[in-house]
């Protein structure tokens, strides 16, 4: 395929976001049950909230790249049924005005309790706008990523492991970056994201691994022979209709040679697994206040390459029909 | 968005249908026009027309982006006077300006010497027409696209069956049962091709395809016979060993219709050797064949007349007249001839293994044989034999230019011709048919002037500009035998030159030889591209001076719709309409679109306003006719007789009272004619609501077997389609090519070829087939060359006039150079690599491809993809012109000097032929530095005034709306 | 229910392009037009086309067969580009099972396009909007032309009749009737797409003649006085005991 720089800049962008709201709540619920230290409302909840948001807001704007027609995206709500784009579409602004709605109580400091469970976890506003849009969150992985994963014949894609690895993307740079979001603003939580955050970045590492290794293994049940139904065993295109490129040539190839994706690929690996882990690890001994934010800087560098690589890795049996310049 | 099932197309406009024939190709499809709001909407096959049946081809329906095309011409342009040939700097100037620039030179050379004055036309239509005002001008130098396109096909069998394939005839699908293919890849008749193979094919018919490429047609052939170029005269006399060998020919059939059984004079010492042995018999003189030879009975063992009732001859055997003289029949001498080519000798040049070539000489046979037609129609004789049935054999054939575009390509046809007569396949169901007006006479009437004297000062031309030779009487030449036309064409370099040699004119008229000429008038040719041979020196030529300053050719008018590469050196640009936007008339005089089943002509009406200033050639034909007085143009008085064209059409008569004139329906005052009849002043009216066509269908008993049909060869002469209602017996054995043979042995009185042409004469004058090696082969080092190189036609592009069509061009951007595999790898070169392909005469760059599809002797390409920069409206950075490339900057148009001359066409000795596909190559892979562009390239030329501003990045047509301000 | 589709004829296809241009000529002035082109007159033309027509060879010389494959929307029975679209623009009709798109609900996404096995969707690069083969739509419809003329435009344009139109789910049409008798298959069968076009495969045509064929009883040769070889000295009629 070719990659998208709208969707790339889309699905990281917002699943960082969604990694660092479900960074916030997670902090928030720890806090909950004394397992850490309670943070302030607006400095750490109400801008971590805005931080996400800005990166959603982001990520929707890319988005908009990627219409022929922005102004009639609204119309992309009617098929929550069976699209699982649509579902996005619906679930992306849900969750944004969740995490809008979470920030704004924490801003506002409507954080009253108000009932308790069984007396010990008291159960406020805010903790019921975060975990809705927790759930939300989860949602909008499972949305983002099925909208690759349900497209059967793109079997690179076409695995539970890219939900899996979409959400454990997510995660990973939303951890990393609440990590880095700390220790910027001098709150106690680098070490307890960073652990998350590497702990994440490790799983998601397996995941994606396997996701290459599985890849690099697909037999790919489209074949020329089954695309135009001649069973011969050299079959080969001599000219696909057309020689000045087409839709075709341009939406599904990605135009790159071997070695350049081997590179991205390279790149990708070091920049989202490795140099994060490090750079959290250094961050969290000597108790830096910017590496975090270059380990953030290196994942998302890594996960927009990850993401390049993602797209130009699926192979559309479409490009069986158009094989020859000609 | 509204429901598209309760929308209809003509709620969005209003819209008109209207009927006239397609022009993207000269296949002369009837179409159907819708037109939104003024502008073409839609162009789709009419349903009724019997020719195309309502289907349509990629060209015909990308008709609308050649209307809208930004290359059109639309005022007529004069080059300034401080820019060079070439260059394409013109001024606009009016109608009346252009006209008397050439009525001022015109009517000097006519005053003077009117053979200064040569007229070549291309993919022309209206022959009838660009003909008679040649003759009418009085110049001998008139020539058509026929020479450099397929004259072999029509001269190799008109000569031999009074009939032709490319427009004259064809292959009766219908009722065939193996369909053998030589070299086509698209074909004159190309619609009604597609619809019949694909109808035989369904009616379980076998195809086979003989061709070095397997594209298009031959892709969907039962079997591909992949044979290595200009071998083909090898195979089929090989075929035609294994089918005299075994008996498998319709022995009745050639006793009876061809001059198998006659006998032929056997005796090297006599001066009539080779010839019909002939008795004493009156006739009147005229084009036919008199019956005035013999065979030799079976039953008494002695000579007869021939068609004697009762006798039956003997087709093999000696003989010896009462005289003494020693005879043979013809087809004895056909065995004799053909005993060397056996299968083993044809495989060795051919590459088809031997058991192929028996194998398809025995499918043939067979299938001939033991599948006969028989159809209850009663028919007669032309002596008076009355047949209950027609009857025929299911093998049919088609070729073209594959076998034609080769110097020994008219014997190659011959073989062709020959073989369906062996296997009695001629104008019978299930193989070959013909089209009205053929057949006609073996050769046909009309002849050439034969003289210097035919060609005066103010006079119209004695003789046709091209006719039909049968004998040295016949050819125009000197006193020395030398040529009279700018051409040569019927000298004794190319005898039966019956189309001309177009691709020679530029050069002859540029040296001089056999003189200078004055004005050149081109009309529908791109001579400075693509039908030209050796384009990049004739390019030169065109542009070239004498020590005085003064161009080698003086004064050159192209008249042509678009912005082509030949328009670039014209002095004056004369823009004519399109298809759509003009009158046409496809005319009986003319290569029309009969059918087997009768005569058909057609006709086009303009559907849209020309676009500017353009107006039809046609038109412009008549306005200078009128105003040099050229007779057919002027009343007695010297008045103007013809308003315009279409006035012409209908009045003009081939002469006075004739009753024939260019169509032949509704003729006679209501047109209640046809054929022959006075001039009808509805007639163009009657063909608008009749579909643009008249079809005159013949009875059934009149459709077949017309060479010797009683009935339909006198209902012929009846309407003045022929003038002899005499048999039109097959010539399996040519004594029209005898006769030209005895001259150069020196052993006819008459004329004789001078003394460097006279072994060329004797060889290619066989009266019998006979198989050679192509001209350039035995004049060139083939190991250095070692491989063909050959162009073929793709189906979605006309020659180079379709690269300004946006829809077209997208399919066909450029083109490569098409290679085996094997052929690459051998000579160190990869798919998709930047290659060199080198003649003796010329070199190209070009890319290539590799393909299985292809014999690996042989590499191709589509044809006249390629363009110069910034013609055809198109941007200097276009594909066509920077990865496109033309091969025939390789292909010379002159042989190498050998014993017939320093300046020998690269044609067939024979027709003269262009021999395109003789071309020797050798092919490497162009240097690492070298730049990733084709070469040659030609200065870019701007947009000429009168075409259209640049268009934009983007094209939305939408009829009704196109071109106009949204909203 | 109905479901209309073209059924394509691999063995007649000569690959000539006339449902190419055809279409694009009918449909480019027509419900699902323009049909935009970009550097229709410069490097690198490119523009939406509903059908196109490609080749491909299949074998080694000199076996080689030259395959020509005309390719336009299959209109299938289980459309992935339909459930895929979030607009709806993209829909399958209930009358007749033609997969169209609503160009005024069409939001430009292209996820159909990647949602398709068979490359069969174009963006329409001005327009922005999502087009492919209508199958005619506004022709097969339009009860204001004659009944033979309801027909797409490739259909009627296809000079050797390859494209055979009608509907699949009537066993007596003439297109099941094609596919049933003449091998009619669906391309990459393995997604379950059930595409409603279908291709007819390449036969052959051979003759077989047997050797004691190639000479008959008739043969014309007998009737030349061909001389046959001199008698060879003794045979066996010679001697006697
Ligand atoms: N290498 C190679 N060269 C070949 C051949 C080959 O096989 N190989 N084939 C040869 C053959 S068979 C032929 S017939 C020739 C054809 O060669 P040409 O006759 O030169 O054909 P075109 O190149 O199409 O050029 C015809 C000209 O007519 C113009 N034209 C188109 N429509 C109209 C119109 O309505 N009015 C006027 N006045 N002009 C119009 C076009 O713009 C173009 O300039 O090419 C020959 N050249
Ligand atoms: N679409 C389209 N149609 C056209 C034209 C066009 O330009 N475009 N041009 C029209 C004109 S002017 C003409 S003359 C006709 C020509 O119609 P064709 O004669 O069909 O034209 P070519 O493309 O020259 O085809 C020549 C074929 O012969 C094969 N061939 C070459 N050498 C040999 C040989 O030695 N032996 C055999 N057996 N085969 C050989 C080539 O591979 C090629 O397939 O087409 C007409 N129709
Ligand atoms: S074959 Fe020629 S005449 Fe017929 S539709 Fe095509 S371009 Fe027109
Ligand atoms: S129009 Fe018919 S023959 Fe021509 S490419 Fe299309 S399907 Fe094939
Ligand atoms: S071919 Fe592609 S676009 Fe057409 S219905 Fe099937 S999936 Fe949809
Ligand atoms: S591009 Fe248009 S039709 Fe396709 S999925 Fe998006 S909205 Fe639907
Ligand atoms: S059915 Fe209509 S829209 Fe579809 S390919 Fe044919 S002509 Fe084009
Ligand atoms: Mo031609």
């Amino acid at each position: 395929m070719h990659p998208a720089f709208s969707v790339i800049f889309l699905t990281t962008l917002i699943g960082a976001g969604q990694g660092l709201f479900l960074a916030l709540i997670t902090g928030q619920v720890y806090s909950l049950a004394n397992l850490l230290a309670p943070q302030d409302n607006v400095r750490f909840y109400a801008f971590g909230s805005v931080l996400a948001l800005i990166l959603l807001v982001a990520g929707l704007l890319a988005s908009f790249f990627h219409l022929g027609h922005p102004e009639r995206a609204w119309r992309s709500a009617a098929r929550w049924r069976t699209s699982w784009l649509s579902r996005e579409v619906i679930v992306l602004p849900l969750f944004m005005a969740l995490v809008a709605a979470y920030g704004l109580i924490h801003y506002q400091g409507w954080t009253q309790p108000l009932f308790s469970i069984k007396g010990v976890v008291d159960i406020d506003a805010s903790l019921i706008a975060g975990v809705l849009a927790a759930l939300l969150a989860f949602a909008l992985y499972v949305c983002t990523a099925m909208i690759y994963a349900s497209l059967k014949f793109l079997q690179e894609w076409h695995s539970p492991l890219t939900v899996v690895n979409f959400t454990l993307f997510g995660l990973a740079s939303g951890f990393t970056l609440a990590a880095a979001f700390s220790a910027w603003i001098g709150v106690d939580l680098v070490g307890f994201y960073g652990a998350w955050a590497v702990a994440f970045t490790l799983m998601a590492a397996v995941t994606r691994l396997a996701s290459l290794y599985r890849n690099a293994r697909i037999k790919h049940k489209s074949t020329l022979q089954t695309a135009i139904g001649m069973r011969h065993t050299t079959v080969r295109q001599k000219a696909q209709g057309f020689m000045g490129g087409a839709f075709n040539t341009r939406e599904f190839f990605h135009g790159r040679g071997d070695g350049t994706l081997k590179l991205i690929r390279y790149v990708f690996v070091l920049l989202v697994f490795i140099v994060p882990v490090i750079l959290l690890g250094v961050a969290w001994y000597i108790h830096s206040s910017w590496l975090p934010l270059l380990a953030f800087g290196a994942q998302y560098l890594g996960l927009l390459c990850e993401r390049y690589f993602f797209f130009t890795e699926a192979r559309h049996p479409q490009n069986l029909y158009y094989q020859s310049m000609y | 968005m509204q429901d598209p099932a309760t929308l209809s197309d003509r709620d969005i406009g209003r819209t008109e249908v209207k009927n006239t024939t397609c022009y993207m190709c000269a296949c002369r499809c009837g179409i159907r026009v819708t037109l939104r709001d003024g502008e073409v909407r839609h162009i789709e096959g009419n349903p009724e027309h019997p020719h195309n049946q309502g289907v349509i081809c990629a060209k015909g329906a990308s008709g609308i982006m050649k209307q809208y095309s930004p290359a059109r011409l639309t005022r007529p342009l004069l080059r300034k006077p401080d820019a060079e040939r070439g260059e394409a700097r013109f001024e606009e100037i009016s109608w009346d300006r252009a006209f008397q620039i050439m009525e001022e030179r015109l009517s000097h050379l006519r005053k003077t010497d009117p053979k200064r004055f040569a007229l070549f036309t291309g993919r022309d239509q209206m022959q009838a027409l660009t003909g008679m005002f040649a003759k009418q001008f009085g110049t001998p130098n008139y020539a058509a696209h026929g020479g450099f396109c397929s004259v072999n096909m029509a001269a190799g069998l008109i000569y031999t069956i009074g009939g032709s394939f490319w427009e004259f005839g064809g292959p009766d699908l219908d009722r065939s049962k193996l369909f053998v293919m030589f070299g086509t890849a698209e074909d004159h008749d190309s619609n009604p091709l597609k619809i019949h193979i694909s109808k035989f094919k369904r009616n379980g018919g076998k195809f086979i395809s003989v061709n070095p490429v397997r594209t298009g047609y031959s892709a969907i052939a039962d079997e591909w016979v992949p044979i290595k170029p200009g071998t083909d005269g090898a195979l089929l006399l090989a075929i035609i060993r294994e089918i005299i060998e075994l008996g498998l020919y319709d022995r009745d059939f050639l006793v009876q219709y061809s001059n198998s059984a006659e006998l032929v004079i056997d005796d090297p010492e006599r001066e009539d050797h080779g010839m019909f042995k002939r008795v004493e018999m009156h006739y009147e003189e005229g084009c036919f064949d008199p019956e005035n030879k013999l065979w030799w009975d079976r039953g008494l063992d002695i000579a007869m007349g021939t068609h004697t009732p009762g006798c039956d001859p003997y087709l093999l055997g000696e003989f010896t007249l009462d005289d003494g003289t020693p005879v043979k029949p013809a087809f004895q001498l056909l065995k004799d001839r053909v005993e060397e080519y056996t299968a083993e000798w044809a495989e060795n040049i051919t590459g088809v293994p031997a058991d192929t070539i028996r194998r398809l000489a025995h499918e043939m046979g067979v299938t001939a044989r033991d599948h006969k037609i028989e159809l209850p129609i009663q028919w007669t004789d032309c002596w008076g034999n009355e047949h209950n049935s027609v009857t025929g054999n299911p093998v049919s054939f088609h070729a073209m230019r594959g076998l034609a575009a080769h110097s020994n390509g008219f014997q190659a046809i011959r073989a062709l011709g020959i073989l369906m007569t062996l296997l009695g396949t001629i104008d019978r169901p299930g193989g070959f048919r013909h089209k009205a007006p053929f057949p006609r006479p073996i050769p046909p009437c009309p002849k050439p002037p034969n003289s210097a004297d035919a060609v005066q000062p103010d006079s119209v031309l004695d003789g046709m500009p091209l006719g039909w030779p049968s004998a040295p009487e016949h050819l125009f030449v000197d006193d020395d035998g030398e040529a009279l036309r700018i051409d040569k064409a019927f000298s004794w370099e190319y005898p039966l030159s019956v189309h001309g040699l177009m691709h020679n004119a530029i050069t002859n008229a540029w040296r001089g030889d056999p003189y200078r000429i004055d004005t050149l008038l081109l009309f529908m040719a791109n001579m400075a591209w693509n039908s030209s041979m050796n384009t990049e020196r004739v390019r030169g030529m065109l542009a070239d001076k004498d020590e005085d300053g003064e161009y080698k050719i003086p004064f050159l008018i192209v008249c042509d719709a678009f912005q082509s590469e030949t328009t670039a050196f014209a002095d004056l640009v004369l823009p004519d309409t399109t298809y759509l936007e003009r009158h046409d008339a496809l005319s009986m005089l003319d290569r029309p679109i009969s059918q087997y089943t009768g005569p058909m002509d057609s006709v086009r009406i303009p559907v849209v306003e020309p676009k500017g200033e353009c107006k039809p050639f046609q038109e412009v034909l008549v306005e200078l006719g009128t105003r040099l007085k050229l007779p057919a143009f002027v009343k007695e008085d010297g008045s103007r007789k013809y308003r315009d064209y279409p006035d012409f059409i209908v009045n003009h008569e081939t002469s006075p009272g004739s009753g024939i004139g260019f169509l032949a329906g509704w003729r006679g005052k209501g047109g209640e004619k046809f054929l022959k009849g006075e001039p009808n002043p509805r007639q163009w009216e009657m063909y608008a609501q009749n579909n643009c066509l008249y079809h005159y269908e013949l009875p059934r008993s009149y459709q077949y077997m017309r060479n010797w049909n009683k009935g339909y060869l006198q209902w012929a002469r009846a309407h003045g389609m022929t003038r002899y209602a005499e048999p039109i017996t097959l010539h399996l054995y040519s004594e029209v090519l005898q006769k030209f043979r005895l001259a150069a042995r020196g052993k006819r009185p008459g004329r004789q070829p001078p003394e460097r042409l006279r072994e060329r004469v004797a060889t290619h004058f066989d009266p019998l087939p006979f198989y050679s090696d192509t001209l350039m082969n035995k004049l060139i080092d083939t190991h250095e060359y070692p491989l063909n190189a050959l162009t073929q036609r793709p189906m979605a592009m006309y020659h180079s006039w379709d690269s300004q069509n946006a829809w077209l061009r997208q399919i066909h951007t450029h083109n490569y150079l098409m290679v085996n595999p094997k052929t690459g790898a051998a000579n160190g070169f990869d798919d998709s690599d930047w290659i060199w392909v080198e003649s003796p005469t010329g070199k190209v760059r070009c890319m290539c491809r590799f393909t299985e599809a292809v014999e690996p002797g042989t590499v191709w390409t589509w044809n006249a993809i390629g363009k110069a920069a910034g013609f055809w409206g198109l941007s200097p950075k276009a594909n066509e012109a920077n990865k496109g490339f033309l091969l025939n900057h390789v292909i010379p148009e002159e042989l190498p000097p050998c014993e017939a001359g320093e300046h020998i066409s690269n044609s067939d000795p024979v027709t003269g032929q262009a021999a395109w596909f003789d071309q020797r190559v050798k092919v490497y892979k162009a240097g690492a530095e070298e730049e990733k562009a084709t070469w040659p390239r030609f200065k870019v030329v701007k947009r000429y005034p009168g075409q259209e501003p640049k268009r934009g990045r983007w094209l939305s047509y939408f009829a009704g709306r196109f071109g106009k301000k949204a909203g | 229910m109905t479901q209309l589709a073209l059924v394509i004829d691999l063995n007649v296809c000569v690959g000539c392009h006339a449902c190419v241009t055809s279409c694009k000529e009918w449909n480019t002035s027509g419900w699902a037009g323009p049909m935009s082109d970009f550097h229709p007159y410069d490097a690198d033309p490119t523009g939406t086309f509903f059908n196109r027509v490609q080749t491909y060879e299949v074998g080694e010389f000199p076996n080689t067969e030259t395959v020509h494959f005309p390719k336009s929307c299959l209109h299938c029975e289980e459309p992935p580009c339909v459930p895929v679209c979030p607009t709806g623009a993209s829909y399958k009709r209930e009358d007749n099972g033609v997969v169209l798109v609503d160009y005024d609900k069409c939001i430009g996404c292209k996820y159909c396009s990647w949602a398709c096995p068979y490359g069969m969707r174009e963006l329409d690069e001005k327009q922005k909007v999502m087009k492919k083969c209508t199958l005619c739509i506004d022709r097969i419809t339009d009860q204001s032309l004659p009944e033979t003329e309801r027909k797409p435009a490739c259909v009627l344009a296809c000079p050797t009749s390859a494209r055979l139109f009608g509907d699949v789910h009537d066993p007596d049409s003439e297109v099941s009737v094609a596919i049933r008798e003449q091998g009619g298959y669906q391309l990459m069968p393995e997604w379950g797409t059930a595409p409603a076009n279908h291709y007819l495969p390449r036969r052959k045509t051979r003759i077989r003649i047997h050797e004691d064929e190639l000479v008959r009883a008739d043969n014309p040769l007998d009737k030349e006085a061909i001389e046959l070889p001199d008698e060879q000295g003794e045979t066996l009629d010679d001697v006697a005991w």
